[in-house]
């Protein structure tokens, strides 16, 4: 009998074989069940929204109650518009702070705080952040708007630009810091030009993943955009999107409603799914490089 | 004083009573030396003897380390760096340095050398222009990069470089260059290159190597520091370093019995 054989003939060899049979069957189970949830969710998804899904679509606004076909055009720019500004306000914001915390404040106690602060508001609920917006920029002013449905999105999405810029900063190496410096350059230019640029497609997948993020938010924008039946691009007025006409559409008992419902979330969950695709190529670029 | 070079040569840098630390760890101490003008200085021991230490005092580098301190004096030309009113971008575009990885920066290979020079410089396109050809030929690597002048800084190989962030620090004309082990990422045929190289480069400036290679430091250097444990146990000529050295430890870790 040769040594591996007489090896693989022992009890406790045998007995981790078993372990690791277990082992496996149990993860592949409840990677089966994970995925076949999600498969599920796109299949009801994708069957009726493609159903949903003509030209139309894009070219009518939300019909009213009773009234046959329609389209989400007035939602569609509506989302457009409310995200747009959002990742307007929030990049700048997000990228400088995440800059502060990584190249300035580093372990002092002000970027320690602000750390704990932005953690917090990571995981703030949305709909709390909505309800703030709304007594802030809703409620005195009497009115819903398009500003308070960005301002809502950007509380989310800054902290979310903001803990990601810091990472990425932080994974420039040290020595292309000193070697700038080295240089005789002033620390604002050693940040903006080199270890931010070092950082940039990190940095842009960030700013993708926060946008993918923000756009299928429904709470925050429930207290501050609203809604809006008509096409308006007015942000001091009340303006329709997306996640809100699905959930307005989709509780409706109107038919076509609930189709225009299936087709936004079929174009909210397409647009995400792009954004994420974004995310990877542009993060597999910084790590080629 | 032992540890001074005693020629007659112009000092380009003078070191008194050099202590370093590290928070409460004592990285260097009481370390007198000279660098000399136009020479090339080696330091040499084994790791943690202080000598990159020593090196990135000579441009404040550790200045941006809070924890780690300079006590003593380090003259440059006279004046002295360690005190608290130097600016330290002032004395970094005139004491270059070029480190152990090469450390190019992420845009074009003409903006890598024309980020340095636009600091304290304003110079016509033209100007500017000649300015990155003349610092890429002095760093030898001019006939390899021009016909991609726009090309990202990192798509060169590992010599190559080293090479252009040689010419980096050169670009900015500083008095002093120093090399924090330069050629130990590279191959043989490009650790060559950049010896030749800085053989060179002691026409114009002033420079000071870190190596682990004893034999680096023999083939390039005028001058040779070695160091141990943070004190500087013995420095001269390199020749008689090398040769015949005077203290005991020296012929000890030149000759490889220990170290």
């Amino acid at each position: 009998m040769t040594m591996i054989q007489k090896m693989s003939d022992t009890a406790l060899y045998r007995s981790r074989q078993r372990a690791n049979l277990i082992g496996l069957t149990l993860s592949m189970f409840a990677m089966f069940l994970g995925l076949a949830a999600l498969l599920w969710i796109l299949f009801v998804l994708f069957s009726n929204g493609f159903a949903a899904l003509d030209i139309t679509l894009f070219t009518n606004d939300t019909p009213a109650p009773g009234s046959e076909g329609g389209g989400i055009r007035n939602a569609i720019v509506g989302s457009l518009m409310i995200v747009g500004l959002s990742v307007l306000i929030s990049t700048p914001l997000g990228v400088l702070a995440g800059i502060y915390l990584s190249e300035y404040g580093d372990t002092s106690k002000t970027a320690e705080f602000t750390r704990n602060v932005t953690d917090i508001m990571l995981s703030a609920p949305s709909i709390v952040l909505g309800l703030f917006v709304y007594a802030i920029a809703v409620a005195p002013v009497g009115h819903f708007s398009g500003y308070a449905g960005s301002l809502a999105l950007s509380l989310i999405a800054i902290p979310v630009v903001m803990r990601t810029t810091e990472n990425m900063l932080r994974l420039v190496p040290g020595s292309l810091r000193e070697a700038a410096f080295a240089l005789g350059a002033p620390r604002w230019k050693v940040s903006l030009m080199v270890t931010l640029r070092a950082a940039k497609s990190g940095v842009i997948t960030g700013v993708l993943l926060a946008v993918a993020r923000i756009s299928g938010e429904t709470a925050p924008l429930l207290f501050t955009a609203l809604n809006n039946q008509f096409f308006s691009t007015n942000m001091e007025a009340p303006m329709a999107n997306l996640p809100v006409v699905i959930f307005q559409f989709a509780m409706s008992p109107y038919q076509n409603w609930i189709q225009l419902a299936w087709g936004a979330a079929l174009l909210i969950t397409l647009t995400v799914l792009l954004l994420n695709i974004l995310a990877r190529v542009f993060f597999r670029e910084k790590v080629k490089s | 004083m032992p540890n001074t070079n005693n020629t007659n040569l112009k000092n380009a840098i003078e070191i008194r009573n050099l202590n370093f630390y590290y928070g409460t760890f004592k990285g260097l101490s009481d370390v007198n030396l000279n660098i000399a003008e136009n020479k090339v200085t080696a330091f040499i021991g084994p790791s943690g003897c202080g000598k990159s230490t020593l090196l990135r005092t000579l441009n404040r580098m550790y200045s941006l380390y809070p924890g780690q301190r300079a006590e003593g004096e380090i003259k440059l030309y006279g004046e002295d760096i360690l005190s608290k009113s130097q600016d330290l971008n002032l004395l970094r575009a005139q004491v270059g340095m070029v480190f152990q990885k090469p450390t190019p920066f992420p845009m074009s290979i003409y903006d890598n050398i024309a980020f340095g020079v636009r600091l304290y410089e304003n110079l016509s396109r033209s100007d500017m222009d000649d300015r990155v050809e003349w610092a890429l030929t002095k760093a030898a690597i001019f006939n390899e990069v021009k016909d991609k002048l726009g090309q990202s800084g990192l798509s060169l190989s590992g010599g190559q470089q080293q090479r252009l962030c040689i010419a980096r620090s050169v670009a900015v004309k500083p008095k002093v260059i120093l090399l924090d082990e330069p050629t130990s990422a590279l191959d043989p045929i490009s650790t060559a290159k950049v010896e030749e190289l800085v053989s060179e480069l002691k026409a114009d400036y002033t420079v000071a190597i870190v190596t682990h290679n004893m034999q680096q430091a023999a083939r390039v250097s005028d001058f040779t520091a070695y160091m141990y444990l943070g004190e500087l146990i013995e420095f001269g000529e390199t020749d008689q370093i090398f040769m015949k050295p005077t203290r005991q430890e020296t012929e000890d870790y030149i000759t490889g019995r220990f170290g």
